[in-house]
């Protein structure tokens, strides 16, 4: 609670003044190490409610590790660790006393290629549900339905939902992740360059969903594609070599960088 | 100010309704498989434990004398290792001497001479006859292949090497009955051909297209690409194969058991009956007590040592192979 | 003048292949097809022999009377195949969850632990020990303590050489199955029992199968151990496992090494019956396995 209330008000200021949004993640002097590689360098960033934030950066910058700590999937591997404040709404996520699998049902993850499990496609939306709500089966039905129209994918498999997931194509497949996520109602959603496998109608299609997302969720992608980013998101960060370079709102960040660096990514000079 | 609280109220409430799944299962499902990993190596220091149990009071009567003496004499409780040992070992590396080059030329055929088609079929074939039971290679033994090999091999052969030096005492049979250890070995070669000729397989087929391409495009022959570049790439793994083979020869037992001839006497002959570690406690076993049984227990320790020590050796070689 | 020097060159080149090399290489391709053709007589030799001596001892007999006492006519072998499949029963339904549940722990708990490797090293070791030391073991384990064969016995034994069968197909298997499935689990907040339990044991759960089926094979025909455990009975099977319990493989090996025809007979139809029973079980283990490889 100390570094919860010590922290915010000047935060809430110093990002965005105009829309007054209350801050979802504060990240505070965060460092990620891959063993003995130093991934992330004192990271400070704030994520704004129901809003998009875009991670971009190139290949190796640490915009995908930031991204895997919120929910602290790196820890799945024993050698990779972080250091540092993350508050999710003023608790720390990088709390060892923390309930890791509470956190992933408030933080949803939607990965790069698209991860449909093995059964069928109403039980992929199911999955998350049944671990956290013991629901009726109508309620549960319900929540199915509400889930995969939110991903706009309820027409295309409202006949065929006992119908193994894997058998979707690469675009539905990956709006059923976002739909078995949506399920679980999460407060912020995480998305991995989730369109860098999907042609570009799945791509479009999954960008439109991000739009509506919005309404209810806190959002934050990363990405390799700008022009992506500036469609999508209010707000961007550069990142570059596991430091944050620049962040603030998108339109900023693409017409009027203030630093060197992000000019140059941004008008292709490397990366 | 008012959004933190706002959103700390919200946090409360929304960690209010959620209830996970319960951390002790999660507990007992990772104690369950992690004493089902513990209970592999339990096993293993069972065999080892039991036989040396076993085996101790044989170690005990005849010391070191037990792998030097050559006697296995119920009636003066009188017993040593040495013929068996030697029989296990001669009709291992009998085995090697045939179904190493057999192995070789199916696994070469399989990845480089065989024809689209035919090879999924051919396959399948040699790994079938990894799958039959060692049993049913006993019976074959026995019943087919012993009585061709006494009239065609061993009966001429004899007429041929008699009275010769050297030849005659390591090729000649006082009984040409087709059994001994010779024939012992012609089966394991049978029973390990599959086992090495598959793994040989797969890592020529592991060796990269482009290797291949550049030798054949320098104008090597099959033979050169095979000797020069294929072979020396996937040595290191083949011999591990091959003492994969080896550990499964010393070990085998019903097979053997009825073609080795189970004598116990020591003869320079090839085609001579004999015995090894296996096929002895394979026949002796059950109606053993007393020092017998110890004695037929500390086989089996020598027959653990033997094998593991050839297993350890084949696993570190296949094993350094799949790291790089 | 063109032509006759390209052909000229053709020439050269020609003489480069030395007649050492060329007969080198016949001589290669010669020996790698004997060595197959071999193979494969072996292989149809035994099926021929099986089929030839298997075929007259088939009888409606074989399938409902018990093995016959030495010396008499008549019989079946009923009692041996009962036994087998009670035998290999037990063995399968103790090794499977051993094996599943060991082989779960190497794949996903154990990736980064010495131990895992040491009881993976060790369990590929397993795999290939003499089968009769397996039969030493249990006899010092079970048999001396109970002072009787026992049917338990077997089984145990059996399950001993299952087991690292199924630890080694089912490690295989869930290291196939692709990283990010678990992380999608884990990101939904799923425990790592319940990630495991219906994400990556479904994913792998063809190859899984596979192993079973392959440890099933492994064991429906072992013999030596089951010589010092389960022995055999010429009866008929009681109702309790403990005592001799007849089983196909001791029954072949005694009955063929016997000097009674009859007995000899019985041993050719189990050996048919257990040799196609075995390969079958192979070739469906490898349809199987298919699926899983193309996807």
């Amino acid at each position: 609670m100390n570094a919860a209330s010590a922290m915010p008000a000047g935060d809430l200021n110093r990002g965005n003044p105009s829309t007054g949004r209350a801050v979802r993640i504060a990240v505070r002097n965060l460092n990620f190490y891959y063993g003995a590689f130093h991934g992330l360098k004192n990271v400070d960033i704030d994520f704004y409610d129901r809003q998009v934030t875009a991670l971009i950066g190139p290949s190796g910058c640490g915009k995908s590790t930031l991204l895997r700590t919120f929910n602290r999937i790196y820890s799945l591997y024993p050698e990779q660790r972080a250091e540092g404040e993350i508050l999710l709404d003023g608790k720390n996520v990088l709390d060892p006393n923390l309930d890791l699998n509470e956190l992933r049902s408030r933080i949803g993850m939607v990965f790069q290629k698209p991860t449909p499990f093995p059964m069928s496609i109403y039980d992929n939306v199911a999955f998350g549900l049944r671990l956290y709500e013991k629901l009726p089966k109508s309620e549960l039905d319900g929540r199915v339905e509400e889930s995969l129209r939110k991903s706009a994918l309820w027409d295309e498999v409202k006949d065929k939902l006992k119908q193994p997931g894997t058998g979707l194509s690469g675009g539905q497949q990956q709006r059923l992740c976002i739909a078995r996520t949506v399920a679980q109602k999460p407060e912020v959603i995480l998305f991995d360059e989730p369109t860098s496998a999907l042609d570009p109608i799945s791509t479009g299609r999954i960008e439109e969903l991000m739009e509506q997302l919005r309404d209810e969720f806190t959002i934050v992608i990363v990405t390799h594609n700008m022009q992506q980013a500036a469609r999508i998101s209010q707000y961007t960060a550069f990142m570059y070599l596991g430091e944050l370079v620049e962040f603030g709102q998108t339109d900023r960040i693409f017409m009027n960088p203030t630093e060197r660096r992000t000019q140059d990514y941004i008008t292709g000079r490397f990366g | 100010m008012p959004a933190l609280t706002q959103s700390i109220a919200l946090a409360e409430q929304r960690s209010a309704v959620r209830k996970g799944p319960s951390r002790g299962l999660d507990a007992v499902f990772r104690g369950c498989s992690y004493a089902a990993a513990i209970l592999v190596l339990l096993v293993l220091a069972g065999i080892l434990g039991s036989i040396i149990y076993g085996g101790w009071p044989a170690f005990q009567e005849f010391g070191f004398g037990f792998l030097t003496s050559s006697a296995w004499n119920i009636g003066t409780e009188q017993y040593g290792a040495l013929v068996a040992v030697l029989g296990t070992v001669a009709s291992a590396v009998l085995a090697l001497l045939i179904g190493v080059p057999v192995s070789l030329g199916i696994a070469i055929f399989l990845t480089q001479l065989c024809p689209g088609w035919a090879r999924k079929p051919v396959a399948m074939t040699i790994e079938l006859l990894a799958a039959v039971p060692s049993i049913i290679y006993g019976m074959w033994g026995l019943f087919v292949f012993a009585p061709l090999f006494a009239r065609f091999v061993q009966i001429p052969v004899s007429n041929l090497v008699e009275g010769m030096p050297i030849l005659g005492t390591l090729l000649y049979a006082r009984v040409p009955s087709g059994v001994g250890i010779f024939t012992a070995g012609i089966i394991l070669a049978i029973m390990i051909v599959p086992f090495i000729a598959s793994i040989a397989r797969d890592m020529l087929e592991q060796i990269p297209t482009v290797l291949r391409e550049s030798a054949y495009g320098i104008g090597c022959t099959t033979w050169e690409v095979v000797r020069h570049v294929l072979v020396p790439q996937a040595a290191v793994s083949i011999i591990g194969a091959i003492m994969l083979g080896l550990g499964r020869a010393l070990g085998e037992t019903m097979a053997v058991t009825f073609v080795v001839g189970n004598a116990n006497r020591l003869s320079a002959s090839i085609f001579d009956p004999s015995s090894t570690i296996a096929s002895r406690i394979a026949n002796e076993f059950n109606e053993a007590d007393g020092l017998q049984l110890n004695a037929l227990m500390a086989l089996g320790c020598i027959l653990f040592v033997i094998t593991f020590i050839v297993l350890i050796i084949a696993r570190l070689l296949t094993r350094r192979v799949r790291a790089a | 003048m063109d032509a006759a020097n390209t052909l000229a060159t053709l020439q050269t080149r020609e003489s480069r292949v030395r007649p050492g090399r060329r007969i080198a290489d016949r001589l290669l391709k010669v020996s790698c097809l004997m060595a197959t053709v071999v193979g494969a007589i072996v292989l149809g030799s035994i099926l021929l022999m099986l089929i030839i001596q298997g075929v007259r001892g088939f009888s409606p007999n074989l399938f409902t009377q018990p093995t016959p006492g030495p010396g008499s006519e008549g019989g079946g072998i009923a009692n041996a195949i009962l036994g087998s499949l009670i035998l290999t029963t037990i063995g399968i339904v103790v090794a499977t969850p051993i094996g599943v549940m060991a082989g779960t722990y190497l794949a996903e708990y154990g990736r980064h632990s010495k131990l895992a490797d040491v009881i993976r090293f060790l369990n590929d070791i397993l795999l290939s020990a003499p089968s009769i030391l397996i039969g030493l073991f249990v006899y010092t384990l079970m048999v001396r303590p109970m002072g009787t064969y026992s049917g338990w016995a077997g089984g145990v034994a059996l399950a001993i050489i299952a087991v690292p069968v199924i630890v080694r197909t089912t490690e295989d298997m869930l290291r196939l199955v692709p990283g990010t499935l678990r992380e999608a689990g884990a990101a939904l907040g799923a425990p790592p029992s319940i990630v495991i339990t219906s994400v990556t044991w479904r994913a792998a759960s063809a190859g899984i199968v596979t192993g079973i089926i392959l440890a099933l094979a492994r064991i429906a025909g072992e013999t030596a151990p089951l010589l010092f455990t389960a022995l055999n009975n010429n009866s008929w099977f009681s109702s309790d496992l403990m005592g001799g319990v007849a089983n196909l493989p001791v029954m072949i090996y005694q009955f063929a090494l016997s000097p009674y025809p009859n007995w000899q007979g019985l041993a050719w139809a189990g050996a048919l019956l257990i040799t196609g029973t075995i390969l079958a079980l192979s070739i469906v283990a490898r349809l199987v396995i298919k699926p899983q490889r193309a996807r």
